[in-house]
């Protein structure tokens, strides 16, 4: 006989090969978090991830060797060499995630136990959460967890082997099941934190589409073709209508012929609210845009907690809006606007450049000659444009450097920011201040919840004129010249083909209606998960009865919360189980019912004298008694249980009536 | 810690909650399931913190949701592993008894009375190392064989098994000690010697020959517990449903008595008993029939394996309490 030998741990991960089961679980898990990579990665770095994975999984199916680590250290170098060429730095979020995707392939051909098949899934997580990165969207969420599962499914896997998959998955199921209360009390009660801690990479914030603070000829056009969320409101009462619905942003001062910019602005106290028109409040939710303006109702009478106005009407924050934002808003529309203006201000709104657009200035000087006011001369110039039959286009001809003579005389055709970026040349060169503002018009109400959705595709310029005694009056070139852009909005105003997005177009109706409740879906998504941060905690805890709560409230109910489903849980898992024996359950019932008729069972007594002495007792019954105690004694000590028996005793045993 | 206390039988009683050798069915309560993380654990505890901060730094909050959502995987696994063991029932089943040197095949029943299979579960010896992995349906019974090595004669104690699981996720490992009252004979290991000379004396171990030669087919007579069943004629027994043995004339006259003062006086004391054990099977083998004298122990002649196992364990235990 061979001495003992120090047995490995037949439960150590390290000590148990993967199987293929295992292995194909990983890799679901792995697609899984790869694919919205995927789209965003180089080309060649997913094919190499690829690769690898395939590399792994004919490894198992041909039976060779693993790779050599040189050769994987050869692969990795190489990678990295790529990465770096592709984005020319290595510590950011983009070329960051990409190597962690490569590394995920490059572990899995590592993996040879089941502590390595730990380590892989793990590599996943971090990967789930560098995919919300770049969206948290619900089906991002749904594939995630899609992921997660297989995540689960696959260390319970690990840990069950030969054990059939079907019960491996239910227990997964069951795990996910308990780990989601637990889930929903942290994500609920754990203290929040107001981010960034730390530094976040350079290109954290890239590639957000949405209003700049310049302008030049097609910025605005080619932003309307943008299909992707501004922000939503939320009116507390009635909608204001399509006309009124004008959402102010950058306002732009400085032209240099062809572009329109913000320049410097001035924070100011809150403006006085205008005198008489109507009263909106409504909550706004905007899209993360890194930029540090905030959109409202022209004219707003009350800036958000932590938000500015500026001198032109603007809000700002002092951040950059790097979250999603929700902030309370009070406008009035069609209000009679302050009519000072400070002097400094007008002066800087009648700068022109020293040249250009001559044949713009010719027209404007001609307008200011004729007329004997203000007033006159801004509705010569609205009328000019209303009568000069402009058309109105997405796809605006490319203009050169007098852009707003070659807009007015040659091309006559071009989008808002060419009508704005006329109009306001053309009153500034009259002697009236005029300034652009940029900003949404109109939006689309969803008739599922109320609440307005204002897309990229609203993107609009307009103009304000300062006249004398009146203030900043707002004008509309663009409505004055196509008057069905303000009430029908861009689908109306256009040609049928002018490349609108795709859910913008009138005949997809529909459509349309499916969009609406998705959206309001998403909205909600939007407000009560990711939307979920300090404050709304601090809500949360009034609604549960706590003002004003701190992290300790928090702890203190998050404590409480979690240990009273612990214990649950713990009560759950400790249950005894008893085993269940019908036959003995059956005699017991017969004996109670016995019992209650005053003959009850003496400890020593056996089977067959008791059911004997009860017969005698009770002469009605004394056939069924006879019998339920002989095929007891049968079940009990016989040899075989006849098919059926167990039932026919409990059978007799119910339907014994001992009058 | 737990290394510390592990040499201190008392202080581990104390600790475990229970005071060995236990008799009848052991029920694990949740009192002896202990749990720990284990390094799978803290390198997920590890991940969970890393994912934490990052939702904070980031804001990310389907990252929190991943967060949490894997918190409570894990203290939802480390439940589901703890119950995973207890509640459990062990029971020990009779080992058969072995030759020094061999292993003791000692069976424990796993009896799952939940609902639920339980898989994975590791048994090992504590002392030998020894140690096997079961998975039991459930509502049922699973084996756990433990062939623990048998060096010396006597009565071999189980002592302590460790019973062990990390099912579902591998995070957690519970694990719970039982020491049933179990014991396996261990015969002494046999010297294979030539037996004792013939001699026409009962006293002197021989073979008393008759006139008819050994091993010749005598007749049939009933059958007794004690005779061997490859001497059942079972032939006999197809035609007319009665167990016969098959007699035979050598070794009904034979008789031999297998004597400790038969043996040198110089030879220790065990090695004696391995040369009686030899002695024993060889007697056995030879078919004839033998008896046993120990100092203050005797067996009379008999045959068969109730006889044999009678006097292999009157070997085994010789001079012990």
């Amino acid at each position: 006989m061979s001495a003992v030998l120090p047995a490995a741990h037949p439960l150590a991960p390290e000590q148990r090969e993967v199987t293929a089961r295992d292995l194909a679980g990983l890799i679901v898990a792995l697609l899984l978090v790869a694919t919205p990579h995927a789209l965003r990665a180089p080309w060649w770095l997913v094919l190499l991830t690829l690769g690898l994975y395939a590399w792994r999984v004919a490894v198992l199916v041909n039976r060779w060797a693993l790779p050599r680590r040189a050769l994987l250290l050869l692969v990795t170098a190489a990678a990295m060499l790529g990465v770096w060429l592709e984005y020319r730095m290595i510590f950011a979020r983009g070329p960051g995630i990409v190597l962690l995707l490569l590394f995920s392939g490059l572990k899995l051909l590592e993996t040879r136990t089941h502590r390595d098949a730990a380590v892989v899934a793990f590599l996943c997580c971090f990967l789930i959460i560098t995919n919300f990165l770049y969206s948290q969207s619900i089906a991002t969420a749904l594939l995630m967890a899609a992921a997660l599962a297989a995540i689960t499914a696959t260390l319970v896997g690990c840990n069950a082997p030969g054990r059939a998959w079907r019960a491996n998955l239910r227990s997964s199921a069951l795990l996910l099941a308990h780990a989601a209360p637990a889930a929903l009390m942290l994500f609920l009660l754990f203290p929040r934190v107001q981010g960034p801690t730390w530094g976040l990479p350079q290109d954290a914030h890239a590639g957000v589409t949405g209003l700049s603070d310049t302008m030049s000829p097609g910025d605005v056009s080619q932003l309307a073709q943008s299909d992707a969320l501004a922000f939503r409101a939320e009116f507390a009462g009635p909608i204001p209508s399509t006309r009124q619905r004008y959402w102010r942003g950058p306002v732009l001062w400085d032209f240099d012929g062809r572009s329109w910019r913000a320049g410097v602005t001035l924070l100011t106290t809150p403006p006085r609210a205008p005198q008489g028109g109507r009263t909106y409040r409504y909550a706004i939710v905007l899209e993360a845009h890194q930029r540090n303006w905030l959109f409202a109702l022209e004219s707003a009478s009350q800036a958000p907690a932590g938000a500015r106005f500026t001198v032109d009407g603007q809000i700002v924050t002092v951040q950059p809006v790097r979250a999603r934002l929700r902030y309370d808003m009070l406008s009035v529309a069609d209000g009679q606007p302050d009519p000072d203006e400070r002097e400094v201000l007008l002066r800087r709104a009648l700068r022109l450049p020293a040249e250009g657009n001559p044949r713009a200035r010719a027209l404007a000087a001609e307008w200011r000659r004729a007329a004997r006011t203000d007033g006159e001369l801004l509705a010569r110039g609205i009328e000019y444009f209303r009568d000069a039959r402009f058309s109105y286009t997405l796809e605006p001809p490319l203009l050169g450097r007098d852009s707003v003579d070659e807009f007015l005389f040659t091309a006559r055709s071009g989008f808002c920011e060419h009508f704005a970026s006329a109009f306001a040349f053309l009153m500034r060169a009259a002697g009236l201040p005029a300034r652009v503002v940029t900003g949404y018009l109109g939006g689309d109400p969803n008739p599922v919840d109320g609440i307005l959705t204002i897309r990229q595709s609203d993107a609009h310029a307009w103009v304000e004129v300062h006249v004398d005694g009146r203030g900043w009056t707002r004008i509309d070139p663009t409505a004055a010249a196509v008057p069905g852009r303000l009430d029908f909005g861009l689908a109306r105003a256009v040609p049928a083909d002018a490349g609108l997005p795709l859910l913008m177009r009138p005949q997809l109706e529909w459509l349309r209606g499916l969009r609406h409740n998705w959206e309001a879906l998403v909205h909600q998504w939007n407000l009560r998960v990711l939307g979920y941060n300090t404050e709304r905690q601090r809500e949360f805890m009034a609604w549960l009865g706590v003002e004003r709560a701190d992290w300790r409230d928090l702890a203190a109910a998050l404590s409480t919360a979690l240990g009273a489903f612990a214990l649950g849980l713990l009560a759950w898992s400790v249950q005894r189980h008893a085993r269940r024996d019908p036959v003995q359950a059956a005699w017991r019932r017969f004996c109670s019912k016995l019992a209650a008729r005053g003959i009850t069972r003496a400890l020593q007594e056996g089977p067959r004298d008791y059911a004997e002495r009860a017969a005698r007792r009770l002469p009605g019954a004394g056939d069924a008694i006879r019998r339920i105690g002989a095929l007891y004694v049968d079940l009990r000590y016989g040899k075989d249980c006849p098919r059926g028996a167990i039932h026919d005793l409990a059978q007799r045993v119910r339907d014994l009536r001992l009058a | 810690m737990l290394r510390a206390l592990r040499p201190n039988p008392r202080l581990l009683n104390w600790f475990y909650g229970f005071a060995p050798p236990e008799r009848g069915a052991i029920l694990l309560r949740q009192r002896r399931v202990y749990i720990v993380p284990t390094r799978l654990g803290w390198m997920f505890a590890a991940t969970l913190g890393l994912l934490l901060l990052g939702s904070i730094n980031y804001s990310l909050a389907l990252g929190f949701v991943l967060t949490f959502a894997l918190a409570g995987t894990g203290f939802a696994g480390m439940v589901h592993t703890a119950r995973n063991l207890a509640q459990l029932t062990v029971t020990a089943r009779r080992a058969e008894a072995v030759f020094a040197g061999e292993r003791a095949q000692f069976r424990l029943e796993l009896d799952n009375r939940a609902p639920f299979d339980r898989p994975a579960i590791l048994a090992r010896h504590v002392a030998s190392g020894t140690q096997m992995v079961a998975h039991i349906a459930a509502r049922s019974v699973a084996e756990a064989a433990l062939a623990v090595p048998a060096a010396r004669r006597g009565r071999l104690a189980l002592g302590r098994v460790m019973l062990e699981t990390r099912f579902p996720l591998g995070l957690f490992r519970a694990w719970s000690y039982v020491e049933p009252d179990t014991a396996c004979i261990v015969y002494p290991k046999p010297e294979r010697s030539a037996l004792p000379p013939s001699s026409p004396h009962a006293t002197a171990g021989a073979i008393r020959a008759q006139a008819t030669g050994n091993d010749d087919f005598a007749g049939l007579r009933g059958y007794q517990r004690s005779d061997s069943p490859r001497h059942v004629a079972w032939k006999a027994y197809a035609r007319s449903d009665r167990l016969l043995t098959k007699q035979f004339s050598g070794e009904a006259a034979a008789e031999l008595w297998l004597d400790w003062s038969l043996l040198p006086a110089h030879l220790h004391a065990e090695t004696r008993l391995s040369r009686l054990t030899g002695w024993v099977l060889d007697a056995q083998q030879s078919g004839a029939r033998y008896g046993l004298r120990l100092p203050g122990r005797e067996i009379a002649p008999g045959r068969g394996d109730a006889h044999r196992a009678a006097c292999l364990q009157a070997l085994a235990l010789y001079g012990l309490p």
